[in-house]
């Protein structure tokens, strides 16, 4: 078991590392950092000043090490756009963003499983059949379209809900922003959660119908209808509780992706989150954003798949086995 | 075949088309049909765009800016001149459509391509030769796979970018979104291509052809690939429809094509600034177009999938 964590946490800082070279290589290579910070009138001396000070004429390994060890630090150098730390920059945009994710991962599973228990009990059922349909619409649309008509539908021609924005926000101890206690911050939370939440959900829809189907088969299902359980017994007790593990796996890792989409949900609904920061260094090279973004991405997509890996293996008694013996 | 049995006669391709089971779960799926319809008659409206196209929305000369923001002809208002109504800048929607889904097409066809040779040049390479390359494709693959393909778009689109700066956007632009979705997309093919080249170069006849002296190259494109490339085919369709939507995704992002050359989702961008005034049509018609070809696509490829699958059989 030790064995197994230490070479995950191995694979891990690999992954993490090989990203810090793509990120420092952007950051290095892609246009002269200095060039960025300094005006076309600035002296050569400075100039020469400033790169000597920033390490640029250092050999290119010690240039990564650094940019490594930095990044250990949470430090990720200085936007182009905005002359403001980058960490400070994702840090104030960071509890939009979360909370949109978190909101719509619990909104795509709240949804999600109990429509996919219900279609594959009820698999010839009209309703089964409708939810079956919407799911492949949902799968084809872009989330940018799915927002618009959301934003038409219930801003414009109802006028239910705001179209953009947060509503308010409360400060929370340690800087946290939050709209999850305000009136008009949890109105303003609902069309973008729904939005991002909504591919998700239909992803573990098909994903709990499919993995229902599956344990419905099996001899341990039948044996409990021969013991004369209830069917409800039998189908959420046994059925559902098995078909979990794999769904709590893929949620888990959806997480990820769904903070990397709120990139199109927050451009949507102009949320002030760290997805329109990012767009908005994309669209003005402003590279150390750019950098600074892939590799959080990444290091919570490894936290992440870490965390499902190692919890893997404490639910799931059979793995634990052939870890033992290996 | 014995010398008893009678010559078997050529038979010809359309009755073997028509009597596969192919055509025949074809014929049975009235979904499938529909699906294959609109997939035509929207490539078709696209391919031919400059022909049946009432105007040209990229010639200034045909654009009045007098006719800006036209509702659609069957609403007061409308014009019978411009079926789907104009945009903000008088440009006739119904032309504008044909003009971006053939944009949308290109590009999204362009970069499924493109993904796909990259994909199948990396994985019969990992397959094939093995060891320390084989680790190294597929750690690239892995780390890859990690990130939602629509950010790999966009790192790539900013990256290029700021790298080609200098040369005019509307120069670049078409290349370099190629070039992001190719990259984006190309790991599942590498990935397939790797398996089945696993198990193939072990097989006899690569055996006979190393024998024969074949050269590596000639073996692995020659021999293997043949053998290989049937499931990329039902992946190429299904990765049309999710390439189509990530140009459409990075252009309503800003970052794709500009207002002057739009693709439907230029298009889709341009209406939603429009929405609040009540002006529906600007987004509603290339919204509607980019969503029925993506489902009529998927659709398409769902029922590839499943014909070609033997175990569904």
């Amino acid at each position: 078991m030790l064995a197994f964590i230490l070479r995950r946490l191995l694979q891990s800082a690999l992954v993490l590392l090989s990203v810090a070279l793509i990120a420092f290589a952007m950051f290095r290579f892609v246009g002269d950092p200095v060039n960025q910070l300094v005006s076309l009138d600035t002296p050569a001396d400075q100039v020469r000043q400033i790169r000597q000070s920033l390490g640029l004429d250092d050999p290119v390994l010690v240039q990564f090490g650094r940019y490594v060890m930095n990044a250990l630090r949470f430090d990720f150098g200085i936007s182009y756009q905005f002359r403001q730390p980058v960490t400070a920059l994702l840090a104030e945009r960071a509890p939009a963003t979360l909370e949109l994710a978190l909101v719509s991962a619990l909104f795509s599973l709240v949804v999600g499983i109990p429509m996919g228990v219900y279609t594959a009990l009820r698999r010839d059922g009209v309703l089964a059949r409708l939810f079956q349909a919407v799911s492949l619409v949902g799968v084809s649309l872009p989330t940018f379209l799915i927002g618009i008509l959301l934003i038409y539908l219930f801003a414009v021609q109802l006028g239910w809900l705001p179209s953009f924005g947060r509503g308010e926000t409360v400060k929370l101890a340690g800087g946290w922003t939050t709209g999850l206690l305000t009136v008009s911050g949890l109105k303003a939370l609902i069309l973008p959660a729904v939005t991002l939440g909504l591919f998700q959900m239909t992803l573990i829809m098909r994903l709990v119908r499919a993995e229902m189907l599956e344990v419905l088969r099996t001899d341990y299902i039948r044996f409990a209808r021969a013991r004369g359980l209830t069917t409800r017994a039998v189908h959420f007790g046994h059925a559902l509780k098995n078909t979990l593990v794999p769904v709590i796996t893929i949620a888990g890792l959806q997480l990820g992706s769904i903070i990397a989409f709120a990139i199109i949900t927050e451009t949507v609904f102009q949320w002030p989150g760290m997805g329109v920061l990012f767009l908005k260094a994309v669209q003005n090279v402003d590279i150390p954003i750019m950098a600074a973004y892939l590799v959080m991405i990444s290091g919570l997509f490894v936290i992440i798949n870490l965390a499902v890996d190692l919890l893997y293996a404490a639910v799931d008694p059979r793995l634990r086995v052939t870890l033992k013996g290996a | 075949m014995t010398d008893a049995a009678p010559a078997a006669k050529p038979v010809p391709l359309l009755v073997r088309i028509r009597e596969s089971d192919m055509w025949h779960g074809f014929r049975s799926s009235p979904t499938t049909i529909v699906a294959a319809l609109v997939t035509l008659v929207l490539t078709l409206g696209a391919v031919l765009a400059p022909w049946i196209a009432p105007t040209n929305p990229f010639d200034p000369a045909q654009v009045f800016l007098m006719n800006a923001n036209i509702p659609p002809a069957w609403v007061q208002g409308g014009d019978p001149a411009f079926i789907f109504g104009t945009d903000d800048q008088g440009r006739d929607l119904y032309s504008a459509i044909l003009y971006g889904m053939r944009v949308s097409l290109m590009i999204g066809v362009g970069g499924v391509l493109l993904a796909a040779a990259i994909g199948i040049t990396l994985g019969l390479v990992a397959g094939y030769v093995g060891g320390r390359t084989d680790a190294i494709i597929m750690r690239i693959a892995d780390v890859q796979l990690t990130f939602p393909a629509i950010l790999i778009a966009l790192l790539v689109d900013g990256v290029v970018h700021a790298l080609l700066k200098g040369v005019p956007r509307e120069q670049t632009v078409f290349g370099v979104l190629i070039l992001s979705i190719g990259l984006a997309f190309w790991v599942q093919y590498a990935r397939t291509i790797r398996g089945s080249t696993l198990v193939e170069k072990n097989k006899d006849y690569v055996q006979a052809a190393r024998l024969v002296g074949l050269s590596t190259p000639v073996i692995m494109v020659r021999h293997i690939l043949p053998n290989v490339i049937g499931p990329v085919l039902v992946i190429l369709t299904i990765n049309i429809g999710l390439a189509i939507i990530t140009e459409a995704t990075l252009s309503f992002l800003g970052v794709g094509l500009p207002p002057t050359q739009p693709s439907l989702g230029t298009l889709i961008s341009i209406g939603n600034k429009y929405l609040f005034s009540g002006d529906w049509w600007i987004v509603a018609f290339p919204g509607f177009t980019l969503a029925a070809f993506v489902l009529a696509v998927n659709l398409l490829g769902d029922w590839l999938r499943d014909a070609l699958n033997p175990r569904l059989r």
